[in-house]
């Protein structure tokens, strides 16, 4: 797997590959995919990453700190968004009737917390697939 | 207008589905049975496709490739062939 084709040709796909899964994420409530799909697709980017350039080299650029931190702070994120219906005097995950302005149907900015609740969960799905793959290529056979 | 019979293509695809299930079961080899379970999860996401469902059928596409990825690393880490 150390290939010098397949190493440049990782180098030019992978940022484009991220972009899309962030773009999946964001876009989740006015397009098709979502944060689940998304954050899977972030995820892979970051998995053939470490599948090409070694093991070493991907703990490097995602440390385990960072994905705990990110897998804690993730689900923190979305009760947080959730508590924001309840300080407005609205119920919890209250969208339109705790006073944010959805715009223009169809906007981005339509979606009121959703986007932001996207991603949060969003960014704990990739970690949890690069968590995944890390404690299984970790292990002694 | 209630129950609607699905077209042929979809249940091409639908019958397509129920023979690589059925494979999966069936092959020893595990590598192969990993394969099967890719080409599986690509016509169910045709198959959401043509149900009305782009959502599912992205979900489905990423989910089964990532799937695919962690079964190859741990058939890589483990035996090939099942007892």
């Amino acid at each position: 797997m150390r290939d010098f084709i397949l190493k440049r040709v990782a180098a030019l796909l992978l940022p484009f590959i991220q972009m899309y899964g962030l773009y999946v994420i964001l876009h989740g409530h006015v397009s098709p995919g979502g944060s689940f799909a998304g954050g899977i697709v972030v995820g892979l980017a970051f998995i053939a990453f470490t599948t090409i350039y070694g093991l070493e080299r991907g703990r490097a650029k995602v440390p385990e700190k960072v994905t705990t931190l990110v897998e804690s702070y993730g689900t923190l994120w979305y009760g947080i968004m959730g508590m924001v219906g309840i300080f407005k005097g609205a119920p919890f995950l209250a969208n339109k009737i705790a006073g944010i302005d959805l715009g223009e149907l169809g906007a981005l900015s339509s979606g009121g917390l959703i986007g932001l609740i996207g991603l949060g969960v969003g960014i704990r799905v990739a970690s949890t697939m690069i968590t995944l793959f890390s404690t299984m290529m970790e292990e002694e056979s | 207008m209630g129950f609607t019979a699905v077209d042929y293509g979809t249940m091409v695809m639908l019958l397509i589905l129920i023979a690589a299930s059925l494979a999966m079961y069936f092959i020893k080899d595990l590598l192969h049975a990993v394969i099967v379970y890719g080409a599986y999860s690509l016509i169910m996401a045709l198959v959401w496709l043509q149900m009305n469902t782009p959502d599912i059928a992205i979900t489905e596409a990423a989910a089964g490739i990532a799937m695919t990825v962690l079964m190859m690393v741990v058939i890589s880490r483990t035996s090939r062939k099942e007892d």
